[in-house]
């Protein structure tokens, strides 16, 4: 094998290594090296745990030795955002509260890609609680793009999105809870999944709000999206939310055939609101597809305009609850001027969340509070039944609608902190996707005049991730998108 | 006009366990008005009659079988908190009536 | 003035399902501090509640017999409030929409019988125990009871005295331990009770403010602070004072009730349903499987046994007290006891030396076909009654049956005429005193002879026979 082994694919280190040109320790270390080289310039990992991960690597290479079945992933190396639990390490979701915090268990995913053989490699940057769109709220540090070190990687898996963009891992793990999977994937140039609600556990993934969370891949392409999946999907007995669908094989949506499949797009989609370049970038991704035999027709989704207040009263609602359990009694952050009970918790919290996390526990607990209920948690689950409704009509007329993932390509360090209402409009696509529990994937669309990389969004029925893999595949055949590698050494 | 006055931001402050000083609070009377405002779009929308959404999925009766099965053990459990008495999690001392 | 109480209850009750409510933590938290616990009960970071379906099964086996309206459809939320005990600072349970509502109950009160309207049942978390040192300035928290099912039972505002609150509890228990859901052990606190208590001017319909009085450790405790209460109430009422709405304890030793918390620092607490729970769907026909399996309750069970087995309504009461009392005297019966005879034995004798040996019905070591043979042996004169009662103990605690002892010990009772009349010759012969006495009009006497001629048998002599003998030849 040649010498850049980080460079690979899952699928292609998972061949390798079962063919014997390569082991898990080869490609494990020569991560490990990449991660070495690029780290200090792009800061995606809070942990790098690169004692275990070659402990992992030499494990697996001896149960391939002894000619056991090692697993799908055996030798992938795989990093997780750091809201994961994991029992090795810490799990402290980039907050000053939970700093330090090591989970007494493994999540139901996190289990499940060990049983299929994957090597950690650590913990990976994002804002606090995953709240943020540009991982600026990690109370840790700054991750950067590796596409233009001056700008932010998106977030809030913004360490699992450049991470893998600068090959620091051959997949990463992240969760999307309004976009935070598919923005940062967009403004890094990579692959980004968010699966339909329920069809991955939530188990072990620390809640920012329950009813939108999901955990999902990123990765460097379609045929490793299938790999992942075909992992981590599936029914999990601890998770009361995860369906009982049968899990497809996903390998089998990998083929070049879109002819006749019908593509959405949504004229609210693309008004004003959307920057030229960005359009453009969008509507060429379509014409592949289309010149591959798909077919265009305009869809309507009619209540995308509330999308982003619905989203911000739910989100905001179930994190006020969520977050209420870090009080520094059995785990996490204590104040240590805490003299009373009422003390310990209001230093702790105070002290312990970050600005964006207080914010959004305020407006959260504010829309639930006596009086206001009526008016603002139960008027946007209305509205969130609207929204719903309007991709159930769009779908009648087409098998997937695609769209920009962003407004805009990735943005410098500090350009939107101070406002964070105008944080909060950059998930403008995303976030309603979220609200409708549909699947939803950003896949890389070339790059803009600033050498930065745009991605669209392809979106699905519910449970039908193989139809944005198939045509995720087929627009990888046709683009010439891959040949394109983030400018970092 | 602001939607959200300082009393507003203190009472749902006191709820939520957080201390605002002087000049976070003022941001945060701030940023909120104005998100308030922001979300006040979803009153042009006249939803009578549309049920609001319980789940996004229509899934009901998901029950775990009444068995019993693994707990950690003491070390386990008190592993993280700041601070314990090697049985016990210990707090400030918590008065009686308090909740 | 005179005044009238108006009293609603609410009680929580911890059900005994093997696995806690939303974990597979075993149920008992009689276990050394913070062993019974996993990430889901201790509230984690990540962790997700699953709903046990005994809990589900057993609220509704409790509504039913409760007369209750099962909801259809029925949810989890998230009550909101900041307590160390409360581990994710939530606790799961139901609002607006609870599993059981709209039943009622019966209970006895003086002259006949009453109503009592149960507002709703529903299923909830149970909290953290708190333990403070005395001297100290922290408290330890133990989370082995977090997650332990709870059902919280409400009634109308229907109860009229301390008394009426007394019948509910105790006949609400009863329902409970028929069901086999929960020990009901109030010390134990796995039984709860408030009463929210006001008073207004006899016949008038509008409420007064009313307080609430909690942490009482008894039924009885429950009837004082009641008692208290409304007497404290007439008291401010008749100065002229208001009364304020809030939140009193009861403190058993001095026997007054006092303040704990008043309405201004009541709760917004927020609720929401919960996102990580589903809804609780309960079809007609997994209603009617549970209904199919409910046990019959004490009140039916008290009537049929009035009627079927001719029982007093005291006897009957007594019998029917605990499920398996009655169990044991029914199967008593069938052993062929006669119906009075067996509720005496079991409510007298039976009853007295399993309380002297700290044993429950339940563990009786003596089996009802045992007993109801023992009867039997009784009825057709195998053995006397005096004897019976000897034989009782020595079947508790040798586990051997009635038929076995008698053999072993030769307590078969004389019944033979000829062994008997010479027997009873022999005491005349040795007492000419008495029985000189006897033939004076001493009736006394009479009572003498009979003694020595039952120590003669060792106790053995058939009373009647041996009655019959002794004035046949007394009069001769």
């Amino acid at each position: 094998m040649g010498q850049e082994l980080f460079r690979l694919k899952a699928h292609e280190i998972r061949g390798a290594i079962r063919r014997g040109e390569t082991t898990a320790t080869e490609v494990t270390q020569s991560v490990l090296g990449r991660i070495g080289a690029v780290e200090g310039k792009v800061q995606a990992y809070t942990e790098i745990w690169g004692d275990y991960a070659q402990q992992r690597a030499a494990d697996i290479d001896r149960r391939i030795k002894a000619g056991e079945d090692p697993g799908p992933l055996a030798g992938v190396p795989i990093g997780l955002k750091d809201n994961y639990c994991t029992t090795e390490g810490t799990t402290g979701c980039c907050s000053k509260i939970l700093k330090g915090f090591r989970s007494p268990y493994n999540g139901t995913v996190v289990e499940k890609l060990l049983d299929a053989g994957a090597v950690f490699l650590g913990k990976l940057n994002m804002d606090e609680f995953a709240m943020g769109s540009s991982t600026e709220n990690s109370s840790v540090q700054k991750t950067r793009n590796p596409w233009n070190l001056r700008c932010v990687p998106g977030g809030s898996s913004g360490g699992a999105a450049a991470g893998i963009a600068a090959h620091e891992a051959a997949v990463t793990m992240g969760s999307d809870t309004g976009g935070s999977i598919r923005q940062p994937a967009a403004l890094c140039g990579c692959l980004g999944l968010k699966p339909t609600y329920g069809r991955v556990s939530r188990y072990g993934l620390v809640a920012f709000a329950s009813s939108l969370d999901q955990i999902g891949p990123f990765t460097k392409d379609a045929e490793d999206m299938a790999l992942i999946m075909g992992v981590i999907a599936g029914r999990d007995p601890r998770d009361s939310t995860s369906a009982d669908i049968p899990v497809p094989d996903y390998s089998k949506a990998l083929r070049d055939d879109i002819k006749g499949l019908r593509i959405g797009l949504p004229k609210e989609c693309f008004t004003d609101a959307l920057g030229a370049e960005m359009r453009e970038k969008i509507l060429a991704a379509v014409e592949v597809l289309k010149a591959q035999g798909a077919q265009v027709v305009e869809v309507s989704l009619p209540h995308t305009e509330y999308a982003i207040a619905v989203y911000y009263i739910i989100c905001t609602a179930e994190a006020s609850a969520n977050l209420a359990r870090f009080d520094g009694v059995r785990y996490g952050y204590r104040h240590p001027d805490a003299k009373s009970v009422e003390d310990m918790y209001r230093l702790s919290k105070s002290h312990g969340y970050g600005p964006e996390v207080q914010r959004r526990i305020m407006l959260g607990t504010y829309v639930l509070s006596s009086g206001y209920y009526d008016a603002y948690y139960l008027k946007a689950q209305k509205v969130r039944a609207l929204i719903k409704k309007d991709f159930e009509d769009a779908f009648q007329s087409c098998d997937i609608i695609a769209t920009p993932t962003t407004p805009t390509p990735a943005f410098e360090f500090g350009a939107k902190t101070d406002d964070p209402l105008e944080m909060y409009l950059s998930d403008i696509y995303t976030s309603s996707i979220n609200l409708a529990g549909i699947p939803g994937m950003s896949i890389p669309c070339g790059l803009t005049a600033s050498k930065l990389p745009a991605g669209l969004q392809l979106l699905g029925k519910p449970f039908d991730e193989e139809t944005l893999i198939r045509v995720a595949y087929a627009y990888e055949k046709h683009s010439g998108w891959e040949r394109a590698d983030a400018p970092i050494t | 006009m602001s939607r959200i006055t300082e009393k507003d931001v203190d009472y749902v402050a006191g709820l939520a366990q957080l201390v605002l000083d002087g000049p976070t609070k003022a941001k945060m009377v701030k940023d909120l008005g104005e998100i308030l405002g922001y979300i006040d779009k979803l009153n042009e929308l006249d939803t009578t009659g549309v049920e609001p959404m319980m789940h996004v999925l229509d899934m009901s009766n998901v029950y775990r079988q009444d068995v019993v099965g693994e707990s950690l053990t003491q070390d386990q459990a008190l592993k993280n908190a700041p601070k314990t008495d090697g049985a016990y999690f210990l707090v400030p001392r918590i008065l009686d009536g308090e909740h | 003035m005179e005044y009238e109480a108006v009293i609603g209850m609410e009680v929580h009750v911890e059900i005994n399902t093997k696995s806690k409510v939303f974990c597979a933590c075993n149920n008992d938290f009689h276990a050394p501090p913070n062993t019974h616990v996993c990430p889901v009960c201790l509230g984690m970071p990540g962790v997700l509640p699953v709903l046990n379906i005994g809990m589900v099964e057993a609220s509704v086996a409790v509504g039913l017999a409760l007369n209750c309206k099962i909801s259809r459809w029925s949810k989890m939320d998230r009550k909101n409030y900041f307590y160390p005990d409360l581990a994710k600072n939530y606790q799961i349970s139901q609002y607006d929409l609870p599993l059981c509502h709209d039943g009622e109950m019966e209970i006895d009160i003086e002259g006949g019988t009453k109503r009592i309207g149960i507002t709703r049942a529903h299923m909830e978390e149970d909290t953290a125990r708190n333990t403070h040192t005395i001297g100290t300035r922290e408290s330890g928290v133990d989370f082995n009871r977090c997650g332990v099912p709870l059902l919280e039972i409400v009634t109308e505002p229907d109860i009229r005295s301390a008394d009426e609150a007394f019948a509910y509890l105790t006949a609400l228990k009863q329902i409970l331990q028929y069901l086999d859901v929960s020990d009901c052990n109030m010390e134990e606190g796995s039984l709860r009770a408030e009463a929210n208590i006001s008073i207004r001017p006899k016949g008038t319909v509008e409420f007064g403010t009313k307080t609430e009085v909690k942490n009482v450790a008894s039924f009885s405790g429950v009837h004082k602070a009641i008692d208290f209460e409304i007497r404290r109430q007439r008291a401010a009422l008749d100065k002229g004072d208001a009364i304020v709405q809030e939140t009193r304890g009861w403190d058993a030793d001095k026997g007054i009730t006092f303040v704990q918390r008043s309405k201004e620092s009541a709760h917004d607490y927020r609720y929401f349903p919960d996102p990580d729970l589903v809804p609780v769907v309960v079809d007609e026909a997994w209603e009617q499987r549970i209904r199919e399996s409910l046990p019959e309750l004490p009140r039916a069970r008290n009537h049929r046994f009035q009627a079927e087995y001719a029982l007093s309504p005291y006897d009957a009461g007594v019998v029917t007290s605990t499920r398996a009392m009655a169990d044991y005297y029914e199967a008593t019966v069938k052993a062929g006891a006669p119906a009075k005879l067996a509720a005496n034995w079991i409510m007298g004798d039976l009853q007295g030396m399993l309380v002297e040996r700290k044993l429950d019905i339940a563990q009786c070591p003596v089996t009802a076909a045992s007993l109801g043979e023992m009867i039997r042996l009784i009825e057709d004169g195998t053995i006397n009654g005096k004897i019976a009662k000897d034989l009782l103990p020595e079947m508790i605690d040798s586990g051997k049956s009635a038929d076995l002892l008698v053999k072993e010990k030769g307590l078969v009772q004389i019944s033979d005429r000829g062994e008997l009349e010479a027997i009873v010759r022999g005491v005349l012969d040795a007492n000419p005193g008495p029985v000189e006495d006897f033939k004076a009009g001493k009736d006394r006497a009479k009572g003498f002879l009979v003694g020595q001629i039952m120590k003669a048998t060792k106790g053995k002599g058939n009373p009647k026979l041996v009655n019959e003998i002794l004035e046949r030849l007394l009069a001769s």
